[in-house]
């Protein structure tokens, strides 16, 4: 599936990479924890509620692209700035991390364990 | 290559720049992107450390064809029993360190599954240091 498929199907906002709607994904991995994020050998969609400037750091380290902000959390101007410089594309899902990731599954994304 | 950064005690704002810096530089020397994630996902985890846990320090890094070296070596308050730091889950961090994602005390043994040479020493009251190298090949 494409991007444009899980922001259609969480009925999400971009709050940045609008011009990479098309790029294609399969895994997601859901976490607030970062260090769990930093043991991933693969570079799934990240659903997080964990908002901050180190959510970003911690996807430039891992070489993440794709970050799905759950409860309408929405990043601020250092964050987008940092994830413009990594080329990230950043979404706001309204639903809570339970429903997002019911949602994502339901669509066909894949866990990564 | 040498290059050298100071990293500020609670300064979570910032924790990651020096990871970064590197990221960059090993990209540029075309380093292969599986090695290039050990490498900064290790130096990540250290740095936030001395953010974290100590009160800042400096992040050295050595360059060659084959090998990078990192040290970040902070100015205390020193870990007093290394082996219990080493153990997956042990961690004393503070409630603002979780704030950030961290403090589940994954990121010693974490940089232990990244490097090919961990060496952590530290004297309680002077400071820890972290030295770690890998191999590009
Ligand atoms: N640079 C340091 N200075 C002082 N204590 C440290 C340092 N690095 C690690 N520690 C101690 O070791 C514990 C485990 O570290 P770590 O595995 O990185 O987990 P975490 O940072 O999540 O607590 C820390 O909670 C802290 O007590
Ligand atoms: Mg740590």
């Amino acid at each position: 599936m494409t991007i444009q498929d899980i922001v259609a199907k969480l009925g999400a906002t971009v709050a940045l990479g609008e011009e990479r709607m098309d790029m294609e994904v399969e895994h997601a991995f859901a976490s607030d924890l970062m260090s769990d994020v930093l043991t991933l050998k693969d570079t799934p969609v990240l659903v997080t509620g964990l908002c901050n400037v180190q959510t970003i750091r911690t996807c430039d380290m891992a070489s993440l692209e794709v970050v799905v902000f759950v409860r309408n959390k929405r990043p601020t101007e250092d964050m987008i700035e940092l994830a413009e410089d990594n080329d990230m594309v950043l979404i706001c899902s309204q639903y809570s991390m339970f429903k997002t990731c019911g949602l994502l599954w339901e669509l066909g994304m894949k866990p990564l364990y | 290559m040498h290059q050298e950064y100071t990293v500020i005690e609670g300064d979570f704002v910032n924790a990651g720049k020096a990871s970064s810096s590197v990221k960059k530089t090993l990209k540029q020397l075309n380093v292969n992107p599986q090695v290039l994630k050990r490498v900064v996902v290790a130096l990540y985890e250290a740095e936030v450390n001395a953010i974290a846990h100590a009160y800042g320090g400096k992040v050295l890094v050595d360059i060659d064809a084959d090998k990078i070296k990192m040290v970040v070596a902070d100015k205390g308050p020193g870990i007093p029993d290394i082996a219990w730091a080493m153990e997956e889950g042990h961690s004393t961090a503070r409630p603002e360190v979780r704030d950030m994602g961290f403090g589940a005390g994954m990121g010693l043994p974490n940089m232990q599954k990244n490097v090919d040479k961990l060496n952590v020493t530290s004297e309680v009251g002077v400071g820890t240091t972290v030295e770690m190298e890998v191999n590009f090949h």
